[in-house]
């Protein structure tokens, strides 16, 4: 077992002329990580760096051992974009063979991810004629054909039934005890209270780093949200 | 743990080749699974090469002479090529804003395996589209061939691959599908105009007949009117070689544009 599934070491990453990512240096072990921010603040730029599909200004991402993006790797992270990255004239099930035939995993893989993400009466329908919610779940699905070392979700449940978002955190803390690293994004601080261990970023800097009760503690604030103003105002003082 | 072992070994053997036949094929058959759900698109990639070739036959029905003989096989060699970069303009334009190319990209998928998919799939599409085309025309409307019929559907194919190879490079150019149907203006009319359907190539002036020469739809229409007027196909495929190579070096142009790593 290796103790790191991620190490980025002094990242920067310029978008536009604009520093995007700032001399970066964060690890991410085991268990489900969270990346909290409000958006805008780089939480995606970093994702796209992990799955080495950014362009890098400087530092390096090393990821389950390898270097980010080296074709070594493609098979074993699950990737969710933020946008719901599925063919939308096609249905569920269409959508998960094709990308089972990519990764070369097997077809009864389809059933398993239909079932975990809770779209097997949907099964047969078309993507572009479902609720966002719905698609973003196809979406999830295909991260979790295969059985990826490192899952990397941005924003997998922003608009979801909060039953929905319930199971979904369950079934993500169920894939961190087999033994995969989940990092996880969202802008809605009070899905922290969900990870084991959490990052809250703001402009392209990582200002807190622990477990949800570690940070409350630090600042003395009852839930996370004051806590980053807290620390926040701490920081502009 | 075992099929996580396989995941790994699977994906360095796909780093390992250039293309992997499995995910070609993939893509390819996906590919063709959404023309099928867009029947109107799928109607129209496959009735509209005939109406516009009959079209042409009625205008000229009433003339003296064998004009359309002359022209419809400049048409049947250009129907597909139009149609073929209009539609993988389109659709790779919308792989690239949906996120799923990125998805692929971070996948196992070698570019290849993408752009040839594409280009298997269109092919297909294309030879189903020229088998109808060129039989509406020589069954039905009277167009004389000289060389063999199967000969014309071939070069239609190779045609319509060009097409699509020309499409996935300039949908890297465009931001939305918008700009992506402008390129046809500027990418496919000039050779429109130059191909020697309105003034034979030999007569054009010097510059442009020059400029004729290096015009891949100029050999795909030549190679269509050899075949009309003689049975010998020595030069029809040297024609037919030039527009395979100038998809292939389309496709490898693509392959060139499609970047793992964005900014």
């Amino acid at each position: 077992m290796m103790k790191n599934a991620v190490e980025v070491h002094d990242l920067v990453v310029v978008r536009g002329g604009r520093e995007v990512l700032r001399n970066l240096d964060i690890t991410i072990g085991g268990g489900v990580t969270g990346l909290l921010g409000p958006s805008g603040c780089g939480k995606s730029t970093l994702m796209r760096a992990l799955v080495g599909v950014q362009k890098l200004a400087g530092g390096g991402v090393r990821v389950l051992g390898e270097e980010a993006g080296s074709a070594g790797l493609r098979a074993r992270i699950g990737y969710v974009t933020q946008a719901s990255s599925v063919y939308d004239d096609l249905t569920v099930a269409e959508n998960l063979l094709f990308f089972a035939r990519v990764l070369g995993v097997d077809r009864s893989a389809v059933d398993r991810v239909v079932e975990a993400v809770d779209l097997a009466s949907h099964r047969d329908q078309v993507v572009g004629r479902m609720s966002g919610g719905q698609r973003s779940r196809a979406s999830l699905a295909v991260a979790l054909l295969g059985t990826p070392g490192l899952l990397v979700l941005d924003e997998p449940t922003v608009g979801l039934d909060p039953v929905l978002r319930r199971d979904l955190w369950a079934l993500f803390h169920r894939i961190a005890d087999a033994g995969a690293s989940v990092f996880v994004s969202s802008h809605v601080m009070d899905e922290a209270e969900r990870c084991d261990r959490l990052l809250l970023m703001r402009e392209g800097r990582i200002i807190a780093d622990g477990s949800p009760d570690e940070i409350r503690r630090k600042t003395g604030s009852d839930d996370i949200e004051s806590a980053f103003l807290a620390i926040v105002s701490e920081d502009a003082a | 743990m075992n099929s996580q072992h396989e995941a790994a070994r699977s994906a360095r053997a796909s780093a390992g080749t250039p293309i992997s036949p499995r995910i070609t094929l993939a893509v390819a058959g996906r590919v063709l699974t959404q023309l099928r759900r867009d029947r109107r698109t799928l109607a129209m990639l496959l009735v509209l090469p005939c109406l516009l070739i009959s079209l042409l036959w009625w205008m000229f029905d009433a003339t003296q002479g064998s004009v359309f003989d002359r022209v419809g096989p400049a048409l049947l060699a250009m129907l597909p090529f139009i149609i073929m970069f209009l539609v993988t303009s389109v659709t790779t334009l919308r792989e690239r804003s949906s996120g799923t190319l990125e998805r692929l990209l971070a996948m196992p998928m070698g570019k290849l395996d993408f752009l040839v998919g594409y280009a298997l799939a269109f092919g297909a599409v294309a030879a189903a589209q020229s088998v109808l085309a060129v039989g509406i025309s020589v069954g039905l409307l009277d167009l004389d061939v000289a060389g063999p019929v199967w000969l014309l559907t071939l070069v239609a194919v190779a045609d319509a691959v060009l097409g699509t190879a020309l499409g996935l490079f300039v949908s890297a150019f465009a931001q939305t599908e918008f700009q992506a149907v402008q390129f046809m203006p500027l990418l496919v009319i000039p050779q429109i105009l130059l191909c020697g359907l309105f003034v034979p190539r030999e007569q054009l002036p010097d510059v442009l007949g020059g400029v004729s020469d290096v015009l891949p739809l100029s050999y795909a229409v030549d190679a269509m009117q050899r075949l009309t007027r003689t049975s010998r196909t020595g030069e029809v495929w040297q024609d037919v070689a030039v527009v395979a190579g100038f998809a292939l070096g389309g496709l490898a142009l693509g392959a060139a544009t499609l970047r793992r790593r964005t900014a």
